[in-house]
């Protein structure tokens, strides 16, 4: 049953993203100039090197060449800001310190924010109350290019600790200050969805019955609350997570890290045909992908949806 | 009911209010009942009249705003009397919860953990207080889902809550909380969340399990039918209080509060060709403001110029049979329930000799 239901989901993931590819081959046409933009190009010069990448040849052509293509593991060359550099290339080298920082940030937000929405929930102490309520409020509030330029100052300038600007001879070390910019508001929104879903778990009449038999608080909080209060945070991780891979432009900008929100900036104002719409597409793929594991955990810690919602 | 024999429960004088950001609600304002052992008690009262604040109180699970200002809940399952208000919770939970005294809710759909299978559930619940071996408790978790009537106690066991309907939910619900052979089973509207036509049904099954196991329980119901099915007491709680109380046949035949009338009259009647149902006038006091005098006063037309200064005591009018209303005091003018009411009386009492003698 979960192997019919996989194949359907994949079946229709790959619909979507041939879908996706199309619109923004012809999205891209409806752009403004072509890659080859010198001035000191001759018209002519300029139809001989569009002849050459065949960019002359009706777009529904271009688009079947770039599937076919790219079926093989082929995403083209870069015209303009790497001339005739791979794709593939650029990408292999970016992509990892994206998804390295994007990880480490979820991962890290995601632990801190579940404890303490966890022990916020549990214990109604003030001062924990006060603690969660300024963290998830600054978490949310203040945008994390402003955690980053207060993190360079202090860790960066004043303490010394950790380089300014990413250094690719120590990539851990200097990806302590992005990750820690960035999870700020993972902790947040995590802590915020725990918490609350933690407080409805715990007034929830299944454990006030569990209560009522006489359950210890130890079973009680890991056979009811956790698992009940988790799943629905496990949502809010994918979304964040995606945020986390395409979102992180302006930190990556502000340390200098050398990771693919950069790339597309650049790509996007030259013209470079082929490196935005790979770099869409694998956005667009990541997303997808992300959903799609989303649901086999889903599956996986959550009878409801592993078993169909039938009532006999 | 001799004197001498110890109630299962006795509640006296309890009184808790609710600590809200707007000011204090005084949800029970002096609670007082006893139950014997093997007998069903039944409160009766509108939402809001404190009957499922009174119960919860009596098995611990207030709400983290609810303060006891003051009361004894005495339990005593025949060996020592016991006040469950002196008690700490971790102690309550060891020695009360589960095993002494156990608890059915109203939504079987919310009664359940989502995540956790069936049986998972009932194992959980009977592993909570004895050493009993997983397989011993899987055995005597089948042996429980086939007490409640579930036909294929196996096939249950492995599913989850989402699975099963209404009713089959409401049976694992009972199902767990009978787990530990508790004394004392309250029922907290049962079934009112339920289909009309599984209501019937559970409520057998309650009545049958109670009669077999020999159980005193106490069952939340504004649904009077109910309460003539399987109650032996009933106790009708207005405002936080109980304003009348006896047996079934003192509050169905011979009623004597305002309240009490107004309850009765309410009830519809197959029979009732006027298609005019009675319902009591106004709502219910607003328990944050103190009450001066009788606080159902001012929705009653019987009320005297007492009512409105004084607060009535429960006047004894038979062995069983108390109510909290100055109509029963020596002095009060001699006033009669409405003739509708005492017409419907009539044909209640009509109705049972027929079925009686048939």
């Amino acid at each position: 049953m979960m192997g019919k239901y996989l194949r359907k989901r994949i079946l229709i993931s790959v619909a979507i993203l041939f879908l996706i590819l199309l619109i923004l081959f012809l999205l891209l046409q409806f752009m403004p100039g072509s890659p080859f933009n010198d001035a000191k190009l001759t018209p002519e010069q300029s139809e001989a090197l569009k002849k050459s990448y065949g960019l002359d040849k009706p777009v529904i052509i271009q688009f079947f060449r770039y599937v076919g293509n790219m079926l093989r593991g082929d995403l083209g060359v870069s015209y303009s800001i790497s001339p005739n550099t791979p794709i593939t290339t650029l990408l292999a080298n970016r992509f990892p310190v994206t998804i390295r920082i994007g990880f480490m940030s979820l991962i890290l937000g995601t632990v801190i924010g579940v404890i303490l929405g966890l022990v916020t929930a549990f214990f109604k102490s003030r001062i924990l109350k006060g603690i969660y309520s300024v963290l998830t409020l600054l978490g949310i509030a203040v945008p994390s290019y402003l955690f980053a330029v207060f993190l360079s100052w202090t860790l960066g300038y004043k303490a010394k600790l950790f380089p300014l600007l990413y250094d690719f001879r120590s990539p851990l070390y200097s990806s302590v200050m992005p990750v820690m910019a960035l999870s700020f508001i993972v902790m947040a929104v995590i802590a915020r969805f725990t918490k609350s879903e933690a407080e409805d778990v715990l007034r929830s009449d299944y454990v006030m019955l569990a209560r009522c038999t006489g359950m210890s608080s130890r079973t009680i909080i890991v056979k009811y609350i956790l698992r009940n209060s988790l799943i629905p945070v496990i949502t809010v991780m994918a979304g964040l997570l995606v945020g986390l891979l395409t979102g992180s432009l302006v930190i990556e900008k502000m340390y200098a890290v050398p990771g693919i929100g950069e790339l597309l900036t650049n790509a996007i104002s030259s013209n470079d045909y082929n490196v935005v719409i790979a770099l869409s597409f694998v956005y667009s793929a990541l997303y997808i992908v992300v959903m799609l594991i989303l649901d086999i955990i889903y599956c996986i810690v959550d009878p409801r949806v592993r078993l169909g919602g039938k009532a006999e | 009911m001799s004197e001498n024999t110890k109630h299962i429960i006795e509640v006296k004088g309890l009184d808790i209010s609710f600590r809200l950001p707007t000011g204090n609600v005084h949800a029970i304002r002096g609670l007082d009942f006893s139950l014997d052992e093997n007998e069903v008690l039944a409160l009766v009262g509108e939402s809001g009249s404190g009957k499922s604040v009174g119960v919860k109180a009596v098995m611990g699970i207030l709400p983290e705003n609810a303060v006891i200002e003051s009361g004894e809940i005495l339990f005593n399952d025949g060996e020592e009397t016991i006040d469950l208000l002196k008690m700490k919770e971790a102690a309550r939970r060891k020695t009360i919860n589960g095993t002494k005294i156990a608890m059915v809710f109203q939504d079987p759909m919310t009664s359940l953990n989502p995540t956790m299978s069936i049986g998972a559930q009932l194992i959980t619940a009977l592993r909570s207080h004895s050493d009993i071996h997983k397989k011993g408790a899987y055995a005597r978790g089948v042996e429980l889902l086939r007490e409640v009537g579930i036909t294929d106690p196996e096939r249950t066991m492995d599913q989850y809550p989402h699975q099963l309907s209404g009713g089959m939910r409401q049976r694992v619900v009972i199902a767990i909380a009978l787990s530990q052979s508790p004394k004392l089973l309250i029922c907290d509207e049962p079934t009112t969340a339920l289909d009309v036509t599984i209501q019937e049904r559970i409520l057998e099954l309650l009545q049958s399990i109670q009669r077999s196991r020999g159980l005193s329980m106490i069952f939340i119901t504004h649904n009077l039918g109910v309460v003539s099915k399987i109650a032996d007491k009933v106790a009708v709680m207005y405002a936080g209080k109980i304003i009348e109380k006896g047996t079934v046949f003192d509050i169905f035949y011979d009623p004597r509060h305002p309240y009490t009338w107004g309850l009765l009259s309410a009830v519809p009647e197959l029979s009732d060709k006027k298609g005019e149902l009675y319902s009591i006038p106004g709502t219910p006091p607003d328990l944050s403001k103190e009450i001066v005098g009788d606080a159902f006063a001012p929705r009653n037309p019987y009320a005297l110029a007492v009512d409105f200064k004084a607060e009535p005591p429960l006047f004894k009018l038979s062995k069983t049979h108390y109510a909290a209303t100055w109509l029963a005091d020596p002095r009060a003018p001699k006033t009669e329930m409405p003739k509708e009411l005492a017409d419907k009386i009539q044909r209640m009492k009509q109705e049972a000799k027929d079925y009686a003698e048939s």
